[in-house]
């Protein structure tokens, strides 16, 4: 598919790299070995900088395992050496294999990754213990807006819509599920509602990008500012005055899954959270199949890919796109659901806070892929968990800096540091049908 | 403004099918497509091609989705509506009054307020206002200008917080006399402004990195590292560690009051239309602003023709930091000058986009567009005081005019006017 629209002609704008500048060029095969150095040259530089004596704790069980796995207490500071090493000799294999020309497999930064992690906790949390578990867990339940808001932006984005308006789906989500489910008494119901207060900001997308050709940039920013104006003053208006009807809703209460809930160590991190946690590991999987596996999926990204040729063969491309995009925003707006219906049981002035932000960022650096996407709202979501925990325990490492990564991360993901991101080719291009 | 109005060609459907065939899609056919789908570009030729009868309508449409939400969340409203078919007139007079009461409210805080008797105190209002426009003007011309190169700033937000951080450091640490302390706070705290815009240049030149996801990202790592500054007392000593605020300016460090002290409108204003003059000779007298406009328009073409464009964009991104940065340094030394804090941007950043789009990224359109924007926020303020509407109606009417606006199909097609071009 890429091969005829290569080079992406840089007036059709959207979010691809203006090759009207400079030449893309692939980040090649350094970038694992340069990456490694510096992670365990800034590792080696924490532990020199400030010892920390003492033992840590890592806790792998929850309270009501079936089967509970023993504390693991290491000493600090002997561990996070080791973990270095750890670090060192996976830096010395990618170099290596970068001598060698050989590809660099997927397990490396995965060792290397979770060695280093291994290695800063126990450092960071010195006389301290770590609940694994519920660092985890926490980190799966923080990122449920991202993802849902991720897999959102992946799908209107595929179909060739820019969406910068997630995180005014998000917002209008869980608005419209605070209300709903304060007035009907039922998540469900909240959850419903959420989908179609979604939906409604995608249609306004549609109605101003598809139709009218407006910039999609512009709409979806445009679209933020009013839906928070819009949330706002509702907010103060009606929901404020009236908060015990219209803004005390029913939550999503903590739903342990019999058998699966029982894994020690999985369990507890996957099958012990809301019933909203698993709508979202089944809309994963569904939008992971049907984008790739169906008829449906191959004309979604056809449609986002050359939209001429889409149209050539019959494929309604402006009818796809709307519905593509009414679906995405419906999933985007389940992500926001979260927010009154799990995390506060009531709703806020601007209460998502910019997550719909780093789900855009999500949708880049997970590549427009639907699972790599997911992968990187959880990672952002680890990012935003760790730091609370550091927190807790007195880390010394600020927590801004924990915060700031998801964003860092990205930036250097679209600048082609970390691997380029690469869009589909006809994203953020109107289509007009000739 | 005017060859926009008229129908598109033929020739371009010809050129797209060209443009898909060729693999390598030659220089020339693009060319002849400038007006072809490019990102802000085909905003601004759509707001262009609106005549001034959309864009009234526009306008009009936003005030009155208005004053919709006005009266439906009004009391006296909900309660005659309960009796409406017994009693149709209560329900109007309600309505009426809701509706009213609000504008003339938002009236009374823009420009003149007539329920007092002194002056003076009668114009206040209008000082406000333009107290308002000031960073609004500033950092309308910071996106606007990127605009013209068609680059999308979406980062206001960072530039301003990053400008603001630099420009309160200088203001409430050194001790310096008030002509070489003043304009120093402004010069540092632009050229931070300027920095952080740049980078969002840089990378678009070098690696074609996107600047609205640069822009947007930007925006956030320069709030955390604000936070960090604030919370960790790095370089600022907060007194109140749960509400990070940096200490207040030094006297010698504010911008003076133009008018006198009466008054709070401040020499921040005065900057704003030194910024207005500066940029207009700049984008249209300048060098540096026909390169500016060239690679706007099409950057294959000004390649061509010996533009460096990635250069361009980032002295763009440059100048439009350094715009958005003034707007900063306005809001920490001139409008609220108790200290450095994480809201000084006061969601300017994003207003600032309102504006260049309703100015059209021209900057005595953004002068206006500034106005009537810092109008509605001295007036909202009122409004919510006076008539307990929250100001954020504000917020939506501003961006419902932006909206409707961009498309004026749309608008025509609510008023059922005759489309004015063949589809």
């Amino acid at each position: 598919m890429s091969t005829v629209t290569t080079p992406t002609p840089a007036d059709q704008g959207g979010l691809a790299p203006d090759p009207a500048v400079t030449p893309t060029k692939a980040a090649g095969a350094k970038k694992l070995p340069i990456i490694f150095g510096v992670m365990v040259a800034l590792l080696a530089i924490t532990l020199l900088r400030s010892s920390h004596e003492g033992d840590t704790t890592f806790q792998l069980a929850a309270e009501s395992d079936f089967v509970a796995l023993p504390d693991i207490t290491v000493p600090s500071m002997l561990t996070a050496w080791l973990m270095v090493l750890v670090c060192a000799v996976a830096l010395g294999e990618s170099v290596r294999r970068m001598v060698a020309h050989v590809r660099q497999p997927m397990w490396l930064p995965i060792v290397f990754a979770l060695a280093w992690m291994t290695g800063f906790l126990s450092w960071a949390a010195a006389d301290g213990r770590i609940r694994v578990v519920s660092l985890f867990a926490g980190a799966v339940a923080l990122a449920v807006p991202l993802v849902f808001g991720a897999l959102g932006g992946v799908l209107g984005e595929r179909a060739g819509v820019v969406n910068i308006a997630i995180e005014g789906q998000l917002l209008f989500g869980a608005f419209a599920a605070a209300i709903t489910a304060s007035l009907t008494g039922s998540p469900w119901a909240g959850l419903v509602a959420a989908m179609v207060a979604g939906a409604l900001i995608a249609l306004i997308l549609g109605l101003f990008a598809i139709t009218y050709f407006v910039d999609q940039v512009i709409v979806g920013v445009v679209l933020n500012v009013l839906v928070v104006g819009l949330t706002n003053f509702l907010f103060r208006q009606v929901l404020t005055p009236n908060s015990d009807s219209l803004n005390a809703p029913v939550g999503f209460e903590r739903m342990p899954i019999p058998v699966l809930g029982d894994i020690p160590l999985v369990g507890p991190i996957l099958f012990r959270q809301t019933a909203l946690v698993y709508v979202l590991y089944a809309v994963v999987a569904i939008v992971a199949y049907a984008l790739y596996r169906t008829r449906w999926g191959l004309r979604v990204r056809a449609v986002g890919e050359h939209p001429k040729a889409a149209d050539t063969v019959g494929i309604k491309v402006n009818l796809t796109r709307y519905r593509t995009i009414l679906l995405a925003g419906a999933i985007a707006g389940m992500g926001g659901a979260y927010y009154t219906l799990v995390a506060v049981n009531q709703f806020n002035r601007e209460m998502t806070g910019g997550a719909g932000y780093i789900a855009l960022a999500a949708v880049i650096f997970g590549k427009w892929d639907p699972i790599r996407a997911t992968l990187a709202a959880l990672l952002f979501g680890f990012a935003t968990n760790l730091q609370g925990v550091l927190s807790a325990i007195g880390s010394p490492v600020p927590s801004q800096f924990m915060l700031m990564l998801p964003y860092l991360v990205t930036i250097f993901a679209v600048a082609g540091l970390v691997g380029r991101s690469r869009p589909p080719a006809a994203d953020g291009v109107p289509y007009r049908q000739q | 403004m005017s060859d926009a109005d008229k129908p598109q060609p033929d020739e371009k459907p010809a050129d797209r099918e060209a443009d898909t065939v060729l693999d390598e899609a030659p220089e020339e056919t693009r060319k002849d497509t400038p007006q072809d789908d490019s990102r802000s570009r085909s905003l601004l030729k759509e707001i262009a091609s609106g005549d001034a009868l959309s864009g009234v309508l526009a306008v009009f449409l936003a005030v009155f989705v208005g004053s919709v939400m006005i009266a439906a969340t009004d009391e006296g409203v909900r309660e005659t509506l309960g009796y409406v078919t017994a009693r149709p007139s209560d329900f109007f007079s309600a309505v009426w009054e809701a509706i009213s009461g609000a504008y003339s409210a938002m009236f009374r805080g823009a420009i003149f307020n007539y329920n007092l008797t002194e002056p003076a105190q009668q114009w206040r209002p209008l000082t406000e206002t333009l107290k308002f426009a000031g960073p609004l003007i500033a950092g309308g011309l910071g996106v606007g200008i990127a605009f013209r190169a068609s680059l999308f700033n979406i980062g206001g937000r960072g530039q301003m917080l990053m400008a603001g951080g630099a420009a309160g450091y200088i203001g409430s640490k050194l001790e310096l006399p008030l002509v070489i302390h003043l304009p120093l706070a402004i010069l540092v705290g632009m050229a931070v402004g300027a920095l952080w815009g740049g980078i969002a240049g840089v990378l678009k030149a070098r690696t074609g990195a996107h600047e609205v996801i640069v822009t947007i990202m930007l925006n956030y790592v320069a709030f955390y590292l604000l936070f960090y500054a604030l919370a960790e007392d790095v370089l600022f000593e907060t007194p109140n560690s749960n509400n990070p605020k940096s200490l207040p300016m030094k006297e010698s460090a504010i911008l003076p009051k133009v008018l006198g002290d009466q008054f709070n409108l401040h020499l921040g204003f005065v900057l704003a239309l030194v910024a207005v003059a500066v940029v207009w000779w700049l984008i249209n007298r300048s060098t540096l602003g026909y390169r500016i406009r060239a690679v706007g328009e099409n950057p294959h073409a000004a390649r061509a023709s010996g533009i460096n464009v990635g250069r361009t964009y980032t002295v763009v991104m440059l100048i439009a930091g350094s715009l958005l940065g003034l707007a900063g340094v306005n809001q920490v030394l001139g409008t609220v000058t108790s200290g450095v804090s994480l809201d000084l941007d006061a969601s300017i950043g994003f207003d600032a986009i309102t504006v260049a789009l309703l100015g059209r990224s021209r900057p005595l359109g953004i002068l206006a567009a500034g106005l009537l924007f810092g109008a509605l926020k001295a007036g909202g303020f009122t409004m919510q005081t006076s008539e307990n509407i929250s100001v954020d109606l504000v917020l939506v009417v501003q961006s419902l005019i932006v909206l409707f606006l961009a498309a004026p199909p749309l608008v025509r097609a609510i008023f059922r006017l005759p489309a004015q071009e063949a589809k």
